[in-house]
């Protein structure tokens, strides 16, 4: 990215959203870069899944726009939003399988859908997305009843990368994780990001995920977002981002 | 660093040329190699004839566009080629997809066989078979469930523990009895009216039409207001117990009664059972007035019976035994119903998909079961003479 001018991915001006008659996004303003990894945190309830969903069109704001590759997604057709769905991958809560397919047939979904593949490259395809999350062969065959939380959020990935997405959206990637897994987690997002040269949006609560994979931070309080650095939003007068980065668990994590 | 914008380029193609010297193979690889144009050069690269061959370059330096897919086919047919005994003395692609292609060729694996044959005369066999064995399992299940519970209530009838819950019970009862109201008179309603046109037009041949009135009293007392009720409750009923116990299970709801030390029986079967089989008989009882009230409609416009004469009619033609026939069959459908509605829910395994095909089951297997035991009683009537 070195001194090129940043590009952005995904451009938020005013949004606002109401959930029944309580309003969670007051005029908010985002801009996302190429190539980083953008945290969204906030209190449970502050709206942050909310916000993902807006962004990918599944659910439509009472006012402000939400651009995505310079894309209008509010005023995008049935055809051209399709086109941008290839171009975006969405992890969510608990990997959302489709819970009538294996493994294998799950990562498969979007290249049966978008390309011409044949059922063997596809096969190839699905071990190499496997293997790139870090699950073994045999995952493949089994349905996802049959997996772990942990390797659900894996195959999920597995299946949000299965086009080589250049933005992917990951919603609580590592809760419900031992910690262990969500460090192996944390690791693997960081790696596939650089090697894949990912923009990820990730809404988490986990500080030590914020930490580990987070260029850029947004937080979410009252309907507002501030954006900055683990460093820059210590320094914020703000007394829930206070709590939230200086509290026993921030200092804890933020420490090490 | 190229950034190419999917909307507005025209896709580049992926291209590929394979040379071939005396003993070295060479490909040349340009353009976009990408996920969505991999269908084009995939069969291209299986094709490649390795033999009398013992030196292979792969050049991908030309490559404009390279995701995961265009790498592993790379991958891949560098690997075919080791395993083939060539040496690879070039393999390269633009510097910025190093890394990726290093990602790559680090988790390379045998990629999984899946594809399986459908349609062999074998599998048609082997279906069959399995679903006869399910089939006989599923019926030693239900039988042995019933077993069970009707011990497990039938004990706390002998030793009254206070486990019949009083409040979820009246509440099961308002659910499955008083809220079908309106549903199962309105049927009733409407097909006591057909059996009095069907009568009026069949017996007005043999100018017997008054008759009709026995054949409603009769038809709709006996058999068809007991029939339609349960077959209505079970749509209803049954169905709403699978789904409620199965999402119950879904949610580890079930696991937490248990540890709570909640009788499973107790708390969810025996209020939705026994609220059923209190509820089937006066549902049965409303049927049959709401089915006479039809028939008398259809009387009174058709053959201008009124109501009084009508009466007359139905009080020659029917004895309280053909009520009491077809009311006594009500409670034994709604057990039937009852527990194969909770028996299902339990079966539910823990994904979205099992709720939606046992309730299904459920529906079909308590419908099936009503009738059989209709023709059971039918055979054990006539035994009787009654």
């Amino acid at each position: 990215m070195g001194g090129e001018a940043k590009e952005t991915v995904i451009q938020l001006r005013g949004v606002v959203n109401r959930l029944g008659g309580r309003t969670i996004h007051d005029h908010v303003d985002l801009d996302v870069y190429r190539g980083e990894v953008l945290g969204v945190v906030g209190g449970s309830g502050a709206g942050k899944s909310v916000l993902l969903r807006s962004i990918v069109g599944l659910r439509r704001p009472q006012a402000g726009s939400i651009e995505v590759f310079g894309e209008d997604v509010l005023s995008l057709g049935e055809a051209a939003l399709r086109l941008l769905q290839v171009r975006w991958g969405i992890l969510f809560q608990d990997g959302a399988l489709f819970s009538s397919q294996t493994v294998a047939e799950n990562i498969q979904v979007p290249l049966r859908e978008y390309t011409a593949m044949s059922q063997s490259l596809m096969n190839e395809i699905a071990a190499m997305k496997l293997s790139m999350v870090g699950l073994p062969e045999d995952t493949a065959h089994k349905h996802p009843s049959e997996l772990s939380g942990g390797m659900r959020k894996r195959a999920g990935l597995a299946r949000a990368l299965a086009l080589d997405p250049e933005l992917v959206f990951l919603d609580e990637p590592t809760s419900g994780l031992d910690p262990i897994s969500a460090t192996q987690f944390d690791n693997l997002v960081r790696d596939l990001q650089k090697s894949l040269n990912l923009t990820v949006f990730m809404v988490t609560h986990d500080l030590d995920t914020l930490k580990a994979t987070a260029d850029r931070i947004a937080v979410l309080v009252n309907g507002r977002l501030t954006v900055g650095t683990i460093d820059s939003l210590r320094q914020d007068k703000d007394p829930w981002i206070q709590e939230y980065f200086s509290g026993p668990r921030g200092r804890a994590a933020l420490s090490s | 660093m190229v950034i190419t914008d999917g909307f507005t380029s025209t896709e580049p193609s992926p291209s590929l040329e394979i040379s071939r010297g005396a003993r070295a193979l060479r490909l040349v690889a340009g353009g976009s190699w990408i996920a969505r144009q991999a269908a084009m050069i995939d069969p291209q690269l299986r094709a490649i004839d390795v033999r009398g061959m013992s030196e292979a370059q792969i050049d991908g330096s030309a490559i404009g566009e390279l995701d995961s897919t265009g790498g592993w086919l790379l991958v891949r047919t560098k690997l075919t080629f080791e395993a083939a005994g060539l040496r690879v003395t070039l393999f390269q692609v633009p510097e910025r997809y190093m890394a990726l292609l290093a990602l790559i060729e680090a988790e390379h694996v045998v990629p999984p066989i899946e594809v399986e044959e459908r349609d062999t005369l074998k599998a048609f066999l082997e279906r069959i078979g399995l679903a006869t064995h399910n089939a006989l399992i599923q019926a030693v299940g239900i039988l042995s469930y019933v077993g069970r519970v009707t011990l497990e209530w039938l004990e706390s009838i002998y030793h009254p523990r206070g486990n019949l819950r009083v409040t979820a019970l009246v509440h099961q009862i308002e659910e499955v009895g008083i809220n079908a109201l309106p549903i199962v008179g309105l049927l009733i309603f409407l097909i006591g009216v057909v059996l009095a046109y069907l009568g009026i037009t069949q017996l007005k041949r043999f100018g017997a039409e008054v008759l009709t009135v026995d054949i409603l009293g009769a038809g709709l007392l006996r058999e068809v207001g007991v029939l339609i009720t349960a077959i209505v409750i079970a749509g209803r009923s049954g169905s709403a117990f699978t789904a409620q116990i199965g999402t119950m299970k879904v949610n580890e709801e079930l696991d937490a009664m248990q540890t709570i030390g909640l009788n499973l029986v107790d708390v969810l079967i025996l209020p939705r059972v026994v609220g059923l089989v209190i509820a089937l008989p006066f549902l049965t009882l409303y049927a049959d007035v709401m089915g006479l009230i039809g028939g008398a409609t259809m009387c009174y416009f058709d053959l201008g019976m009124t109501i009084p004469a009508f009466m007359r009619e139905l009080h020659q033609a029917v004895s309280v035994n053909t009520f009491v026939v077809g009311l006594i069959k009500a409670p034994v459908f709604a057990y039937v119903i009852g527990m194969v509605g909770c028996y299902e829910g339990m079966n539910v395994e823990r994904n979205a998909g099992s709720v939606g095909k046992l309730t299904t089951r459920s529906v079909v297997e308590s419908i099936f079961l009503v009738i059989v035991l209709d023709a059971g009683f039918a055979i054990l009537f006539s035994f009787l003479g009654i």
